[in-house]
């Protein structure tokens, strides 16, 4: 919604016919950003679909969307939660007061409260990709199922995906045009 | 069949949200409370400032200011980084109904302390045990804020319905904004904790010894108030079931026939409703004598409906 004219537009990329559920990717995000015990920036969905035996499944990571309709951030009273580099949603921990009014706001149950009294989410890593690294989970992904990248820049590997394969989006009803696509 | 299985244990958001417990519905019920007395003392003194008003309800307005800071108390108890709260005042968002409702918490001070002190007598100063025993500089900043507020009375009734409204009406759409909670996202949310605030407004101040006639303005407001607020209650579970899709039918099911059935019939709809209702018609003609026994009814049922609304939307899916 606030998004016009972003030089760039990060986006992620999952593909569930690569996922095999390993929980590498949460692994290397808790790792990474010192994730608490029991707070989750990334995790494991597994949707099991059918009649036995004719069953199918999908495995996905999920994470915060970093929607570019965030309801997180329409309702967060101080700003804390805002849109960032790339059209990213990011939390600023100094503003936070800790009301989990974002939380309640969140489709995507992607927000958790932090043992020192902030909400904390995915952050897509930006302090990796401001290096010209990719977040964590991307990169401790076996299987490769992540792909990371700039959607304005219609060589990267993201756009390439999302033009060669139609996507998925998670509670698109809720108007929130998520900026996490899920390949089925 | 679909069966999802989740891989997470996040504080607060599993297994079920569990972010809001009982602080939040204590302050919806103390916000809806004041914005209901402000309202009603507000019209109340219509007649002109002081007279003709029985002393319970010159002084009623104050109650306003103890009761929400009773409930700003419980919200400053909800947060998670208490030491950030002066956050909700250096920014102000428009798309926040949190933000809109910090910054008119402020204002309802003093909107509600000037109508209270428009309202008092010279009698009153004189003889009530906190203004009587004033001197000097604090006597004159009374005198004078009575002044002020006796010289603009009409501006300051003025100031406490609008400000009423706003306060009983914001912590519905607060809720209601909430789109991801299906059981909150309905704007009907705002209208009804407002006719609610209303009426337990009404019935906070009938605890008190007022004027016959002042209880029975009063309390036909208060009839009239419930009459909507159970309109307004069949409206809300015909819009969720009608219109709230997959997700707004299991959240009404939470009430007909659900986790919540007992509670919310029993405590909001017999007791805290129709009950009161009954009594106080009855009341209205006579056949009962003015009790305690509606108003603490209806109380009991103002908080209850925002307790269980609160558990109901973290606990639907």
């Amino acid at each position: 919604m606030l998004l016009k004219n972003y030089r760039k537009r990060y986006a992620m990329v999952m593909d569930t016919r690569r996922c095999v559920g390993c929980q590498a990717c949460v692994l290397a995000c808790k790792a990474e950003n010192g994730v608490p015990h029991n707070g989750y920036r990334d995790w494991i969905v597994t949707e099991t679909k059918g009649e036995f035996p004719h069953l199918s499944m999908e495995i996905r990571s999920e994470r915060c969307m970093h929607c570019t309709n965030a309801p997180c951030v329409t309702n967060c009273p101080t700003g804390a939660s805002h849109y960032s580099k790339g059209g990213t949603v990011q939390s600023d921990r100094a503003l936070c007061t800790g009301c989990k009014a974002c939380i309640a706001a969140c489709p995507y149950d992607a927000r958790y409260v932090h043992p020192d009294g902030f909400v904390d989410k995915c952050t897509f890593c930006m302090h990796r990709v401001e290096r010209g690294a990719n977040p964590a989970c991307v990169e401790g992904c076996p299987t490769k199922a992540l792909a990371f990248g700039d959607l304005n820049d219609s060589a990267s590997e993201v756009a390439r995906l999302l033009r060669e394969n139609p996507p998925k989006l998670l509670s698109p009803e809720e108007g929130t045009e998520p900026n996490l696509y899920f390949l089925i | 069949m679909v069966e999802v299985e989740i891989f997470r244990n996040s504080a607060s958001i599993d297994p079920q949200l569990h972010i809001w417990g009982w602080e939040i519905p204590v302050y919806l019920f103390l916000g809806g409370l004041t914005g209901g007395i402000m309202i009603l003392t507000a019209v109340a003194g219509r007649r002109g400032a002081g007279l003709g008003l029985s002393r319970a309800m010159r002084l009623l307005p104050f109650a306003a200011p103890l009761l929400l800071s009773l409930g700003m108390g419980a919200l400053f108890l909800d947060l998670e980084y208490k030491l950030h709260v002066f956050r909700f005042y250096t920014a102000m968002k428009p798309t926040s109904p949190m933000s809109w409702g910090s910054w008119l918490l402020l204002l309802i001070y003093p909107a509600t302390v000037l109508l209270g002190l428009a309202r008092l007598t010279d009698e009153d100063v004189a003889t009530l045990p906190l203004l009587r025993s004033l001197r000097g500089r604090t006597a004159d900043t009374l005198a004078r804020l009575r002044a002020f507020g006796t010289a603009n009375v009409g501006t300051v009734e003025t100031a406490n319905v609008i400000l009423g409204i706003a306060l009983g009406g914001y912590t519905g759409i607060l809720l209601g904004t909430l789109g991801a909670r299906a059981l909150w996202s309905s704007v009907l949310l705002g209208p009804l904790f407002l006719v609610s605030g209303l009426s337990t407004g009404a019935a906070f101040m009938m605890l008190f010894h007022l004027g016959h006639e002042e209880h029975a303005t009063l309390r036909r407001w208060d009839i009239a108030a419930i009459v909507v607020e159970l309109l307004l209650l069949g409206l809300f579970f015909v819009e969720l079931a009608s219109s709230g899709g997959a997700k707004g039918r299991a959240a009404a099911a939470l009430f007909f026939g659900g986790g919540y059935t007992a509670v919310f019939w029993s405590l909001v709809v017999v007791a805290g409703l129709a009950a009161p209702l009954a009594i106080e018609i009855a009341e209205g003609r006579k056949w009962l004598r003015p009790a305690i026994a509606a108003p603490a009814l209806l109380l009991v049922g103002g908080l209850s409906l925002r307790w269980i609304f609160v558990l109901a939307g973290q606990a639907a899916v």
